[in-house]
């Protein structure tokens, strides 16, 4: 197959395969069956492309003109690369852990949950291979409207409320400020086309980039910059394998993506950097990054600390690119497949201590280690990841991102990056000190129904399905640790 | 054979494009049995279809058609002229037509008393051919008389609801008194104009209004055609009429008129206003900036904010009506070819929305009998076609990509940005912003609430599902391939301004 077709067929191997999980649906052996294979395929094809792209391939491919002078294209540059590698390969891990959520949990509407799945992750597919702004922003708000109903799955008025937060603000802020933000550059450039160096330069009075950059930054909500970030906490009433891909790897890595995009290829590094342009944006994602920690300590709710550190996370990447450095955008872009790999971990293991324990709050969980061993070493393993200690490939992101601070000689940013790494270490390790530590919590009392099981000290570990997957993205974290140059060395051109 | 018999009608298709439905009327009356009634109008909403079709293609190889009527020449005569414009307002009326008829069949039985029937239909028949006369005709008075064929012909329409709620009747009246004053108010300016210029001919009144244009009696013309089609279009604060009228008539006639009715008044006002008169002249200015534009913004959030209240579907949908025509005078206010290119695309796009939706809600009305908030729970399940159809029909009016919605707010908010207007972009974004709220509540309702307890309904009869979702999947295939909408819509809005290309 030729590089355009593979291209072609990143977006139409989920949507056929969300076609065959339909038809499926009453053979749930057989349905999951189809979404194991359709990931497995998507991310052979996605590996394909990756080894075209190394070796200095572009493809592209035009797939029809909606207006004129707004066509949907498709074209491969490095980080749309990066991205794609880490959704399309995470599916598939997430995939099988779904399998042992939603079966160990009894969750209702499971072909509904898969056919959003995978119309969610080629709309992925969409955004990370899109050629120009428009065509990205058409698949930003068909990944906001697939996974609506996968927040709202549960159907109680929690997931409800839940669920209507997580569409107004996502739909709000992309039709309030980037769909302006979008129809201004198309009307100051003439065009909406990724260009290396950014579009903008001589286009537009320097004294209003910092408005047009707003609109972008504000816009792309999926980004969770405060005071648009709510939507991500309130999502977390999703099942967790929902949380795990999407609302750490796919949805929230869709936000960050569109921002480095916007601000490499819209802007062009250099034209804020001589502008000034993004100054403000280096003090908004600083106080997101740093409040959403804080706000994350007080969290007692397992996902809701994790979402807040998610939110914290993902300013770091907006922060980088915010600075306008090599450097910056180097690390933000590695660290969207760096924290990809710690959060998800992170999420499948609150998600398997819910299955097997159906313990939701931090504080239920004392000596809870000492029984789901995997689980919690998993756990420590994605959390050191996150915290940026080596040998775990959050340091790398880390690293760069630090070094895009020094760059611009803004020391405050480079300690703002220590500062939260600390509150990182004081959110996180005491979850698994409890676990491990703590006394068990056999004292409190069990449900009714379960008194009949004894309470043994034995292990009481998740489903196979449950367990294996999250301690598989804890080794990728190791192995990343150790192929990061390569990472690098794709990601490099960017910035050249 | 055939060939030759076709290039025999070919030039005449301009009459036949009313002739055919005027005439028909008549003998749909005489036909007398509902079902033979229903398959003949069916036929003949085909042909207009047809027509329109060929009238379209026609113009875009070929340019303006002039047709003179029983061979009259044009001051004398009474001349059809067909351009760009029109001819997109033909192939939407007639559209729309040739989609609700197949519906009509189970909703009509199903709502209108039996005996009624053929009755409803030669009614359908001659406001379809008021519908194609008014947008047809290069005639001013020729446009009020297609334009009292078409308010007498929808008042029967609305009224037929009567046999399911008596309000139908008050609806319609109401209709009847105010549709009266607006044509009223038109034939009134005609007349006017007429005094001064001693023509009624369009294309010669656009030439001796512009000597004329400080004259006093062409000032007070131009207001009363104004407030005359302003009332016919329902735009805000005289939309009064309209909320009733779509929410007690039969589905049929509801979706039928608000996807045509209102936007061949729409067609009418831009007809006058760009080509009668010209945005040049300083009172017509002051009309754009300082009457309509305000207007149209009002009714583009006020409406908006009332739909957000409503607790009967049909009324929500109505009231949506109101904000959207808002867009399209919106785009008329500007003066400008990105705003009329957005006004027209919005004028098609708008009747495509609107048909599906209200043609999802009859489905609604045959198997639940009750189109509120209540009746709609749970239908995600029970009815799973017909509520797709309603979201995809929603997300359009949102403004979705990949919707013909979107390529409506994409044109609008270029218009906008384009001359400046900031604040007007913004409302224009806060409105559709606004629209997710109705549409969410009854997403909600549907999907996620159980249904009253104890209801079995089957999903709609095939006949009514096929035509929603006809105009379903022309919603999503216009938003996503617009090229030829926004092609046709951006020369007919040159045309309009008489810009050459």
């Amino acid at each position: 197959m030729t590089p355009s077709s593979l291209l072609l067929a990143t977006l139409l191997l989920p949507l056929v395969g969300s076609v065959l999980i339909a038809l499926t649906g009453g053979r749930p052996n057989l349905r999951e069956a189809v979404t194991l294979v359709t990931a497995g395929l998507l991310a052979i094809t996605v590996y394909a492309l990756l080894q075209d792209v190394l070796a200095g391939g572009q493809p592209a491919v035009t797939l029809i003109e909606v207006a004129p002078g707004l066509p949907l294209v498709l074209e491969i540059e490095p980080l749309g690369m990066l991205f794609a590698c880490v959704a399309s390969g995470l599916w598939i891990i997430n995939s099988l852990y779904s399998i042992g959520y939603m079966r160990g949990n009894g969750e209702q509407h499971q072909t509904r949950f898969y056919i959003c799945f995978a119309i969610a992750i080629a709309s992925t597919m969409g955004i990370a291979f899109a050629g120009n702004m428009f065509t990205l922003f058409i698949f930003y708000e068909i990944l906001t409207l697939s996974t609506y109903p996968l927040v709202a799955h549960k159907g109680t008025e929690d997931a409800k409320r839940g669920a209507r937060v997580y569409l107004g603000l996502l739909i709000g802020t992309s039709i309030g400020f980037q769909m302006v933000a979008i129809i201004w550059t198309w009307i100051a450039a003439g065009t909406l086309d990724f260009t290396a160096g950014g579009i903008l330069r001589d286009k537009i009075n320097p004294t209003l980039l910092p408005i047009l950059l707003a609109l972008y930054m504000f816009g792309i909500g999926k980004a969770a910059l405060m005071p648009f970030h709510r939507w991500l906490p309130s999502a977390m009433v999703a099942p967790t394998p929902v949380s795990a891909l999407l609302h750490a790897v796919a949805v929230v890595k869709a936000g960050v993506f569109t921002v480095l995009k916007v601000v490499i290829y819209i802007f062009g590094i250099d034209l804020l950097a001589e502008t000034g342009a993004s100054q403000w944006l280096i003090a908004v994602a600083a106080f997101t990054l740093l409040s959403a920690s804080l706000v994350a300590m007080t969290k007692d709710n397992l996902k809701a600390r994790l979402a807040y550190s998610t939110i914290s996370q993902l300013s770091y990447i907006v922060l980088g690119a915010a600075l306008a450095t090599s450097y910056g955008v180097l690390g933000g872009a590695l660290h969207i497949a760096t924290h990809a790999l710690g959060k998800i971990t992170l999420f499948m293991c609150a998600g398997a201590i819910y299955v097997a324990a159906h313990k939701t709050e931090i504080s239920d969980m004392d000596g809870l280690g000492r029984k789901m061993p995997f689980t919690y070493a998993a756990f420590l393993i994605g959390a050191l990841s996150i915290i940026g200690l080596p040998p775990l490939a959050g340091v790398w992101s880390k690293w760069y991102l630090a070094m895009g601070a020094v760059d611009t000689g803004m020391w405050i940013v480079v300690a703002i990056y220590m500062i939260s790494s600390l509150l990182n270490v004081a959110y996180l390790i005491p979850i698994v000190a409890r676990g491990f530590f703590r006394p068990s919590a056999a004292l409190v009392p069990q449900s009714v129904g379960a008194a009949a099981a004894p309470a043994t000290n034995g292990l009481r570990e998740a489903p196979l399905l449950c367990v294996l997957p999250p301690c598989l993205t804890a080794l990728g974290c190791v192995v990343l640790f150790f192929y990061a140059d390569e990472v690098i060395a794709l990601l490099r051109p960017i910035v050249s | 054979m055939t060939g030759s018999a076709l290039s025999g009608i070919m030039p005449h298709l301009p009459a036949l494009q009313v002739v055919v439905p005027l005439l028909s009327a008549p003998i749909c009356f005489l036909l007398r049995r509902g079902l033979v009634s229903w398959a003949f109008a069916t036929v003949i909403s085909w042909a207009a279809f047809a027509t329109a079709l060929l009238l379209l293609q026609a113009v875009l190889t070929d340019g303006t058609i002039r047709y003179e009527i029983g061979g009259w020449a044009a001051p004398w005569g009474i001349e059809y002229v067909i351009d760009a414009t029109n001819a997109i307002v033909l192939v939407i009326v007639a559209g729309i037509g040739a989609v609700v008829m197949p519906y009509a069949r189970r909703s009509v039985a199903a709502e209108v008393p039996a005996n009624q029937h053929s009755l409803y239909y030669t009614a359908y028949l001659l406001c379809l051919a008021g519908l194609l006369g008014v947008s047809i005709t290069g005639d001013a008075f020729n446009v009020f008389v297609f334009l009292e064929i078409t308010s007498l012909s929808s008042y029967i329409l609305i009224s037929a609801g009567a046999g399911m709620d008596r309000r139908a009747l008050t609806a319609a009246y109401n209709y009847l008194v105010l549709g009266t004053v607006g044509a009223t108010f038109f034939v009134i300016g005609v007349g006017l104009l007429y005094m001064v210029t001693g023509t009624l001919n369009i294309i010669d009144l656009s030439a001796r209004v512009p000597a004329l244009q400080d004259n006093r009696t062409i000032h007070v013309a131009f207001a009363f055609i104004v407030v005359g089609m302003g009332l016919k279009l329902a735009l805000f604060p005289l939309h009064t009429w309209l909320p009733n009228a779509y929410t007690y008539a039969p589905s049929t006639s509801t979706a039928f008129l608000a996807a045509t009715a209102t936007k061949v008044s729409v067609y009418v006002l831009m007809r006058f206003l760009f080509v009668v008169f010209a945005p040049t002249y300083g009172f017509m200015a002051l009309t754009l900036n300082y009457v309509l534009l305000p207007l149209a913004l009002i009714a583009m959030v006020a409406a908006t904010i009332a739909a957000i209240y409503q607790y009967n579907l049909k009324r929500l949908l109505a009231f949506s009506s109101v904000a959207q025509l808002g867009y399209m005078v919106l785009g008329i206010a500007y003066g400008s070819v990105q705003g009329l290119t957005a006004t027209l695309l919005h004028l098609f796009n708008h009747a495509l929305m609107k048909g599906a939706l209200f043609l999802a809600v009859g489905c609604i009305m045959l198997r639940v009998g009750d189109v509120t908030m209540l009746g709609v729970r749970g239908l995600g399940r029970q009815m799973p076609w017909t509520m797709a159809a309603f979201v995809v029909g929603g997300l359009s009016l949102i403004g979705v990509p990949l919707t013909v919605g979107f390529i409506s707010k994409w044109y609008l908010v270029t218009a906008a940005l384009s001359d400046g207007r900031w604040p007007i972009a913004a409302v224009i974004l806060a409105s559709s912003l606004l629209a997710v709220i109705y549409v969410w509540k009854v997403v909600e309702a549907a999907y996620f609430k159980e249904p009253p307890a104890g209801r079995v309904v089957r999903e709609a009869p095939l006949s009514m599902l096929v035509p929603t979702w006809i105009l379903v999947l022309a919603n999503v295939g216009f938003g996503i391939n617009a090229e030829f909408t926004v092609d046709v819509a951006q020369t007919a809005a040159m045309g309009l301004l008489g810009i050459v290309p």
